[in-house]
């Protein structure tokens, strides 16, 4: 009763094809979006700004990006890839080299420029999915995460031959003393910019998948010979899905060294941040930007729980034992989840709206 | 200019001058390639029976390595330790198929993928829980030093490691050619209906294939554990090696692990040895992955892979 459709027209060929059709719909989402830009900092002003919105709010949102990211290549377009740490490495390192070589340009176009730069090393590494498919394709990938991570590792040209290998993001602002880059700035700027930057990418992606490219990318995903013959190029959707999505994943990276952690290292990019991001898209929901969203909180929020939860119910447990048992929870929770509903939260909100389509009546 | 001679002229004049000092290289390399082919076995038995890719391999060589060395601090000995071990291992063959296998029989590969990766971090955490983060010693009484063949240095345990290693592919091959089971595991491997019409029970032959992994990984754990001296957790990284090993060799091949394990052990080793001062050494951390890259574009099954028919 709840949620139902009928009664609402679409009496204009816009409305026919907008992005939100249905009226609940649009209001879950700005709700949503007042709850992010109003609720959650009034909230974390009363409860301590630097720890909301600092190391729990900012991982989600940039790790929803890299999700968003890998969903359009592995969710959408069918290619499963175990290098995005690499390419969010990429995004991060070309970052820097641009913003102390050009110290003048804005920081939003460096961004964006860190993320087309990474997207044509995600092309370059996506050729080889022209041939290889499946399995074998993942290992493949696998062989961009170890290179790239080892590059910027080994090569001092990439931090600008700083001795010590691990740099601290210089202080840059976006206009006036709105500074979103650096240690010292002020964890609402960082929300802010980084939530904007989200929600728009989330809005593009949303519209690109249900679009031209996005049905080519499906079609492939189902089946790419059958796509092939239809007259979708397999190269240009392929090296396409490699470049988008590697642009999200550069940003991405590049948010997550200059606004959150403030610091440029290789090795934060390792593979454990690959496979993070592999478990948010299949909890949350392979083929569903809902799902970067719900499965980047799942992975993201589960472990604080699972840290902060037995302190407040009275056992005292030594932070090691702690840690192992955190994995242990971990993994039997993914499996649990996979058991449970292999398409992951996002299909378990599609049968919760069917539900409330009926609710209170029993049919 | 001199980079250029150090990159493609400068290794290659090292080599032919030095003709010991490459075959130590090279058969270090060989050697340590047969570790890689013990972890890479783990893999293609189950990739084999199931269809599904065990990524918990690697953490199944730690904690049976893990389990292994701390049945023998806790006084066990090393018969002792090794009967608990495989206990152990049967237990956790059996729990994996009736707890994860069977209720995601027929999903997709990916989905099965996951879940052993859930595997691998639930073991990771119990194998610390039950035995402690730190590093143990293990010392089987498998020790020896260098070896002279003339001027080629040869390690005692390498060698070791390479006989065990090729009496257990021995072993198994007899198994899979030359037993009941054996013949069940590869009609199974074939096609899952058709076995299932002709009376095998396919649920007791996958509690048999992940046994079979459980003891694979066991042999190379004691292996990498008595090679490495101590059961630490850089073990579980050698599973990361073996990955590319698996696309090189392909995913179904029990000669191709082997023959892609020797392969990477060696050409890593090389690169290493005379590129690495080039590029600012470590370079084993992505070689053998940018090596099977190559290789596949040029045969996408791997080398002795089935070959891949797409049908529409």
């Amino acid at each position: 009763m709840l949620y139902r459709e009928a009664g609402q027209f679409k009496t204009s060929y816009e409305a026919d094809q907008a992005i939100f059709p249905i009226r609940q719909d649009r209001i879950f989402i700005v709700l949503g979006l007042l709850i992010a830009y109003a609720g959650i900092p009034l909230f974390a002003s009363q409860a301590g700004a630097a720890y909301w919105l600092g190391p729990i709010m900012l991982p989600f949102l940039i790790y929803a990006l890299a999700a968003l990211g890998l969903n359009i290549l592995t969710g959408y377009a069918g290619q499963v890839s175990l290098g995005t740490g690499g390419f969010m490495a990429v995004g991060a390192f070309a970052t820097y080299k641009l913003a102390t070589a050009f110290p003048g340009l804005n920081i939003l176009l460096v961004f964006l420029l860190a993320g087309s730069i990474t997207a044509a090393v995600g092309v370059l590494f996506g050729f080889p999915s022209l041939r290889i498919k499946g399995f074998y394709l993942s290992v493949a990938t696998l062989a961009s995460q170890f290179f790239l991570i080892w590059l910027f590792n080994r090569q001092p040209w990439f931090v600008n031959y700083t001795p010590s290998g691990v740099i601290s993001a210089p202080p840059r602002a976006i206009a006036g003393d709105f500074f979103v880059t650096g240690a010292g700035s002020s964890p609402y700027y960082k929300y802010f910019f980084v939530l904007t930057l989200v929600v728009v990418l989330a809005l593009a992606a949303k519209n690109l998948v249900r679009g031209r490219v996005g049905r080519a990318w499906m079609a492939i995903r189902d089946m790419d010979i059958a796509a092939e013959i239809i007259g979708i190029r397999p190269l240009r959707t392929k090296l396409l899905a490699f470049a988008i999505s590697s642009f999200y994943c550069g940003l991405a990276g590049a948010l997550w060294a200059f606004v959150y952690t403030s610091s440029i290292e290789a090795l934060a990019f390792d593979i454990d941040i690959s496979f993070s991001v592999l478990f948010m898209i299949i909890i949350g929901g392979l083929g569903s930007i809902l799902g970067c969203f719900l499965g980047a909180a799942f992975i993201t929020f589960l472990p604080l729980l699972l840290e902060n939860l037995p302190p407040k119910l009275g056992f005292v447990i030594p932070v090691n034992l702690n840690t192992n048992i955190q994995q242990v929870v971990f993994g039997a929770l993914i499996i649990f989840f996979l058991i449970v509903e292999p398409r992951g939260l996002a299909r378990l909100w599609q049968i919760a709206k069917e539900k409330l389509r009926l609710w209170p009546f029993p049919y | 200019m001199d980079t250029l001679y150090a990159i493609f002229i400068g290794p290659f004049v090292a080599m032919a001058s030095d003709p010991a000092n490459f075959a130590t290289v090279l058969i270090g390399g060989l050697l340590s390639g047969v570790l890689y082919s013990l972890v890479a076995l783990g893999f293609v038995l189950i990739y084999k029976a199931s269809g599904v890719f065990n990524f918990a391999q690697g953490t199944m060589v730690l904690f049976a390595a893990l389990n292994f060395a701390g049945c023998i601090d806790s006084g066990a000995g090393i018969w002792g330790a090794l009967l608990v071990t495989v206990v152990v291992m049967i237990v956790l063959a059996y729990a994996a198929e009736r707890l994860v296998l069977r209720p995601l029989v027929n999903q997709e590969q990916i989905i099965l993928f996951m879940a052993t990766i859930g595997i691998t971090y639930f073991l990771r955490g119990l194998g610390q829980i039950v035995w402690g983060g730190d590093v143990r010693p293990l010392d089987v009484g498998l020790s020896g030093g260098p070896i002279f063949i003339g001027n080629i240095l040869i390690q005692s345990l390498d060698l070791l490691a390479a006989l065990v290693a090729g009496s257990l592919v021995a072993a198994l091959a007899i198994f899979f050619q030359k037993t009941r089971v054996g013949r069940a595991l590869r009609a199974v491997a074939d096609d899952h209906q058709a076995a299932l019409s002709v009376g095998i029970p396919l649920r007791s032959i996958w509690v048999i294939v992940w046994i079979a992994a459980g003891l694979v990984a066991l042999v190379a754990g004691i292996m990498w554990g008595s090679t490495l001296g101590s059961v630490q957790f850089s073990i579980e990284q050698v599973a990361l090696r073996a990955l590319p090993v698996l696309i090189l060799g392909g995913f179904t091949s029990i000669p191709g692990a082997i023959v892609g394990g020797l392969i990477v052990g060696s050409t890593e080793k090389i690169a290493e040895f005379y590129w690495g001062p080039v590029t600012g050494g470590a370079m084993e951390d992505w070689f053998a992955y940018m090596l099977a890259l190559v290789f596949l574009l040029f045969r996408p099954q791997g080398l002795f892979g089935e070959r891949i028919i797409e049908r529409v």
